[in-house]
């Protein structure tokens, strides 16, 4: 019986090494391990044994079975990783072909700009504030110094919907409103972002409609060094470490001492090119301590109060930093203008 | 202002500063000069020469033979242009000299005869074309006769200037002159100021003798000086003078003209002077002018007047527009041998009305409409006096006649140290703060830290502390300020509420596929009125027209943001871009009244247009256009975000599909609109299928004040039941899923509409519609029979209500 069970163990395991298919496997099994296999007819035979034999052959038979389902078990595992081999051999794509665009936005230049511009002085703990686009003669212009045979308002012809109401032609009115708000007796720090209009014929530099950012910083003892310090600290961020300031005096209505600020050239580090017209520096923003008439008006004591304030235009930014040749590209809306700016 | 420094150097030692670096010392203390321009470009070895003999060239028809004597000798030069003659001072370039364009002259041999240099026109010097005056813009330019052979010719025709182009701000109308400029650049150089030499040699007859004056309109003009200059001879005006007005812009006219221009670019102080022989009488009368009055003006064009004009008349008709335009009755001629000289102050409201009525913008009204410096009114009216003595043989009477009610005073600011310093930033001492007022030629008393300051007239913009404070500014340096940061309390800045929703929604739309879009508020009267949402057109009750327009295109503020949106999507198809989705969030303007008088009400609005091929695969034909549900499923997701609940109806609007609109709703609050552009309007502009909508944001951000509260992960599975209903095909989903809602029970969580089907397996006119409902009870699992009831109401009420079968 011993030489019987060893002679079938050779013979399935044999068999299963031969086998190719998860089906021959399975025969195998059934045939040599099922209840009506081989190794259970030898066993049914035991009975012929004497007491001691019986043990030594059953072991042995249990021994046998194993071995044969341990090979089966081996033989099953290595069948099936060549099946997922041959599959995934068929599953094979060209990586190299383009994948599924996705739809993607983004944002105009102009409100990547007004935003970065926003988020700096909110970093430097101003507050953004709004207001109408339709505004009153008084906060255009009467609330800024500029009463209504001031030669300055030539500087900005303005569209008029009534004898009282314009278009408004800065952002300023937002300035005096937020001051009338406060009562006179808080601090404000501001920044007003928002569209202006001007009677101008659009061209390559013109633009009837456009941008502007100014800000307003109104306390006690405010120090034209601060106007000066915050920014610098603005240009510095927006425009790089290594850009320089440089304050001119100038002159606005709303403003004494005034002050336009040039930043160095990013071309010619301050040689002097094209780009600067050869003086190294570029006009960036105007600004100046706050009129005490603009403080007086907007109920703020101008011996006790004095302030800063400061207007930029975003299109101008976005001309000089991107090299933007027309300002009417930011109206028009041609996607292949918008999209390069949809880049980080 | 176009400041000629070799002029300017007559006043004010310019220490020798080349032009660029005055320049930057100049824009860095107050007034930008933006622009420097080289009257000619840098010529060598060019002097005077005397032309002693000129005969033709033996060979050449259009050639002279030429001796010219340069001084120390005397050279044959050939010579081609047509004006050269015997006898006539000119400019030559000797051998060795080098002319613009790196243009070397030699030795040469023209037609075998021996030429040593050139005889130039102002053009071969270099000169810009401006400049060049058009009586010797054809042929070599002729010098006048008294100036000395061998002389530096480019000195002469003052060719080595340069001329600073000054952009003044409106404060700074006292930097209209060559005095103010001198003052400023003395200021800044800390060097004096040499002022015009106006003596004049005046003959004991009396222009009060000759002429009356009267001042009609003193509140317009109070001061008026009449001078009256006899034996006249009009001609050309000396050199130096052509040259100076030709560098500040002036074309050259005679020496009279010319000299009244000098005087008025050298002093500030607009001049007139009349032709007294046809001034009409020997009465000067000034008023203000009738109504329905003209005259013709020296430009020939006749005048409407209107009471708000003043005029100088002879009694009897104007004879100028004051300070504006001299009349042509009384203009200088040829022929004038009796000068009237005007010097006078005129209202500077006045001027500016009277030159804006007639759009006639000079060299004068420019300086009266900003205000003259009172004090150099008959200083001026001297120094041209002088001139036309020196240069039009003039014959000058002694007491002009004068009409005096002008206030000359000083205004007096004061200053102290310690406030200069506390709104500077500055630590100045008194000294420093009295020098910086002597530079600036103010006079001042001090008391310690306290100065009084007289404010010279020539500064009419400097009335009190600020003015004061931005003068002591420039002239210690803005360079020179300290960088500070503000010492009031740290305050936190940020955004509100609402301003961060607003950054949102825009980041919302461009992660769903939407690119920005800018486009213009102003629009046509046709398109303001266009794709209006219904609860916009409900308040408004007309667009908002501008009083006076541009152009039609930008004349009526928007209502929609759409219709100027669909004008940028048909400039990107007309260049061949035609997959295309755009948002703009930005005010619409509403006035509720038919005349407006007040604010409109200014509303923010989402607007979105998508076109084209929304998504595309090529290779694997995948391609799928830009529809209804698209734009749509955009808004829903918004609305998910935002956790609004917002249904849509069908609805018609002008300008949209008929079928393929959508009216949105908040409750009972209509928000806007989305759906398909009507065909016809698509076509208008040149558009393919177009899908928009257009909703009230600030509603959006209003209702969206709190913060969603946190719900907790449901521990318990939800579970789904389908439902599939076979109804007529005009009941909607929505209406379905409003029914379903309504009878569902509180366990029903959601309702998705999975599977449309309409065709064959089904009876005609029908269609059959599948939703997954889910059921969940955040507190327990639930049972069968629960959700069974609640399916078995639900299917009753969908019959009831719609009709609806179960489908088989
Ligand atoms: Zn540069």
């Amino acid at each position: 019986m011993k030489e019987r069970l060893q002679e079938l163990q050779q013979e399935a395991l044999d068999k299963v090494n031969e086998a190719t298919t998860l089906e021959a496997l399975q025969t195998i099994r059934v045939s040599y391990l099922g209840k009506k296999g081989p190794i259970t007819e030898v066993l049914r035979g035991m009975g012929k044994l004497s007491p001691e034999e019986r043990p030594v052959i059953g072991e042995l038979a249990n021994k046998v079975r194993e071995a044969i389902a341990n090979q089966l078990d081996n033989k099953k595992a290595d069948l099936e990783a060549q099946a997922l081999e041959k599959k995934l051999e068929t599953e094979k794509i060209d990586v190299t072909l383009p994948g599924r665009p996705v739809s993607v936005g983004g944002p105009h230049l102009l409100t990547s700009i007004v935003e970065e511009i926003e988020d700096l002085f909110i970093g430097m703990g101003f507050e953004v504030r709004e207001g109408p686009e339709v505004e009153t003669d008084y906060y255009n212009f009467e609330a800024l110094n500029l009463p209504k045979d001031h030669p300055a308002r030539d500087m900005q012809d303005s569209f008029y919907i009534t004898e009282d109401l314009l278009l408004r032609t800065h952002t300023s009115p937002v300035q005096a409103r937020t001051m009338n708000e406060y009562k006179g007796n808080k601090p404000v720090k501001m920044i007003c972002p928002g569209k202006v209009y001007r009677r101008d014929t659009d061209d390559a530099t013109h633009s009837h409609q456009f941008t502007q950012v100014e800000g307003l910083y109104v306390d006690k003892d405010v120090r034209m060094s601060d106007l000066k310090g915050v920014l610098n600290q603005f240009a510095k961020q927006f425009f790089g470490e290594e850009r320089e300031i440089r304050l001119r005096p100038s002159f606005f209505p709303f403003t004494e001492p005034s002050v336009e600020m040039d930043i160095s050239c990013k071309v010619c580090h301050g040689e002097g090119c094209s780009v600067c017209k050869q003086t190294g520096w570029i006009e960036i923003l105007g600004g100046g301590m706050v009129h005490p008439r603009v403080l007086e008006m907007a109920g703020y004591d101008p011996t006790v109060y004095s302030g800063f304030a400061f207007g930029m235009g975003p299109e101008r930014i976005a001309m000089l930093k991107y090299g933007v040749d027309d300002i009417r590209h930011f109206y028009t809306n041609d996607v292949r203008f918008l999209k390069q700016y949809h880049k980080a | 202002m176009l400041v000629s420094l070799n002029w300017l150097k007559n006043y004010v030692d310019l220490q020798g500063l080349p032009p660029e670096s005055l320049a930057d010392k100049i824009t860095k203390t107050g007034i930008e000069v933006e622009g420097i321009d080289y009257v000619a470009a840098k010529s060598t070895n060019v002097v005077v020469g005397y032309v002693e003999s000129c005969e033709k060239h033996p060979d050449a028809d259009k050639l002279n033979v030429c001796q010219v004597n340069v001084g120390e000798e005397t050279l044959q030069i050939v010579c081609g242009a047509p004006n050269v003659a015997a006898g006539q001072k000119v400019v030559v370039a000797k051998p060795g000299a080098v002319l613009p364009g790196n243009f070397k002259i030699k030795k040469a041999k023209l037609r075998g005869v021996e030429s040593n240099g050139m005889i130039c026109s102002l053009q071969e010097l270099g000169i810009v074309e401006k400049f060049v005056p058009k009586d010797v813009a054809e042929g070599i330019f002729v010098l006048p006769n008294d100036v000395e052979a061998g002389a530096d010719a480019l000195q002469l025709l003052n060719l080595d200037d340069a001329i600073l182009e000054l952009g003044l701000t409106p404060n700074r109308s006292d930097a209209l002159s060559m005095l103010g400029v001198a003052y400023e650049v003395a200021a800044i150089l800390d060097v004096d100021v040499k002022l015009p030499d106006t003596s004049v040699s005046m003959i004991e007859a009396k222009a009060t003798d000759e002429v009356g004056l009267t001042v009609d309109a003193p509140e317009l003009n109070p001061y008026y000086a009449a001078f009256v200059i006899k034996d006249i001879k009009v001609g050309p005006s000396p050199l130096w003078m052509r040259n100076y007005l030709i560098a500040a812009g002036i074309r050259p006219i005679n020496n009279v003209v010319d000299i009244t221009n000098y005087v008025l670019l050298e002093y500030g102080q607009p001049l007139h002077a009349f032709d007294f022989d046809t001034f009409g009488s020997d009465e000067i009368v000034v008023r203000r002018a009738k109504q329905n009055e003209t005259m013709t003006t020296l430009d020939d064009q006749t005048r409407d007047l209107t009471t708000d004009h003043l005029v100088i008349t002879n009694g009897q008709e104007p004879t100028a527009l004051a300070g504006v335009m001299g009349g042509a009755n009384a203009e200088v001629s040829d022929t004038t041998t009796t000068v009237l000289l005007e010097a006078a102050y005129f209202d500077p409201k006045a001027v500016r009305i009277a030159s804006k009525h007639h759009g006639l913008r000079s060299e004068s009204s420019a300086r009266f409409e900003k205000g003259i410096d009172p004090n150099r009114v008959y200083a001026a009216g001297l120094r041209a006096c002088q001139l036309l003595a020196a240069h039009a043989n003039g014959t000058v009477l002694s007491d002009p006649v004068i009409f005096d009610r002008l206030d000359k005073s000083e205004k007096q600011v004061t200053i102290e140290t310690t406030r200069i310093n506390e709104r500077l930033g500055t630590d100045m001492t008194d000294e420093e703060i009295a020098i910086i007022l002597k530079k600036l030629g103010f006079t001042f008393e001090q008391d310690g830290e306290k100065f009084d300051v007289a404010i010279p007239t020539r500064r009419q913009d400097i009335s009190q502390f600020e003015d004061m404070l931005e003068e002591v500014a420039r002239i210690y340096g803005y360079d020179h300020l300290p960088y500070t940061l503000p010492q009031g309390a740290a305050q936190a800045g940020g955004l509100t509420k609402a301003q961060e929703l607003k950054r949102f929604v825009k980041n919302y739309f461009e992660g769903a596929g939407l690119k920005e879009a800018i486009t213009y508020s102003l629009t046509t009267t046709n398109r303001a009125q266009m794709l209006v949402s219904p609860e916009i057109k409900a308040q408004s009750v007309t667009p908002i027209r501008l009083a006076m327009p541009m152009s039609e295109e930008h004349s009526t503020l928007r209502l929609s943001i759409l219709p100027e949106m669909l004008d940028s999507l048909a400039y990107n198809l007309a260049r061949k871009q035609a997959n295309l989705g755009y948002y703009e969030v930005g005010t619409v303007f509403i006035s509720e009244e038919e005349k407006v008088t007040k604010q409109p009400k200014e509303l923010l609005r989402a607007g979105a247009a998508v076109t084209g091929e929304w998504l595309a695969h090529p290779w694997q034909q995948e391609k799928k256009a830009a529809d209804f549900f698209l734009i749509k499923g955009i808004l829903e997701g918004l609305f998910d975000r935002l956790h609004v609940d917002a249904t849509f109806e069908p609805t018609k609007i002008d300008g949209m599909h008929p079928g393929r609109t959508a009216i949105v709703k908040v409750g009972h609050t209509v928000i806007g609109f989305v759906g398909q552009v009507h065909p016809k309007l698509q076509k208008d502009f040149d558009l393919k299928d177009t899908f928009v909508f257009d909703i009230d944001l600030e509603y959006l951000i209003e209702q969206h004040e709190n913060e969603p509260s946190f719900n907790k992960i449901p521990r318990f599975p939800t579970v789904t039941r389908d439902i599939a209903l076979v109804v007529d095909e005009t009941v909607s989903a929505g209406d379905i899923q409003q029914t379903i809602e309504t009878n569902a029970g509180p366990l029903l969580k959601e309702i998705q509409v999975f599977d449309l089907y309409q065709g064959d397996r089904l009876e005609a006119g029908k269609k059959s519609l599948a939703f997954h409902l889910l059921y969940l009870d955040p507190e327990r699992t639930l049972t069968d029979d629960e959700v069974e009831a609640s399916y078995q109401t639900i299917l009753t009420a969908v019959q009831d209500a719609h009709k609806a079968e179960l489908r088989s």
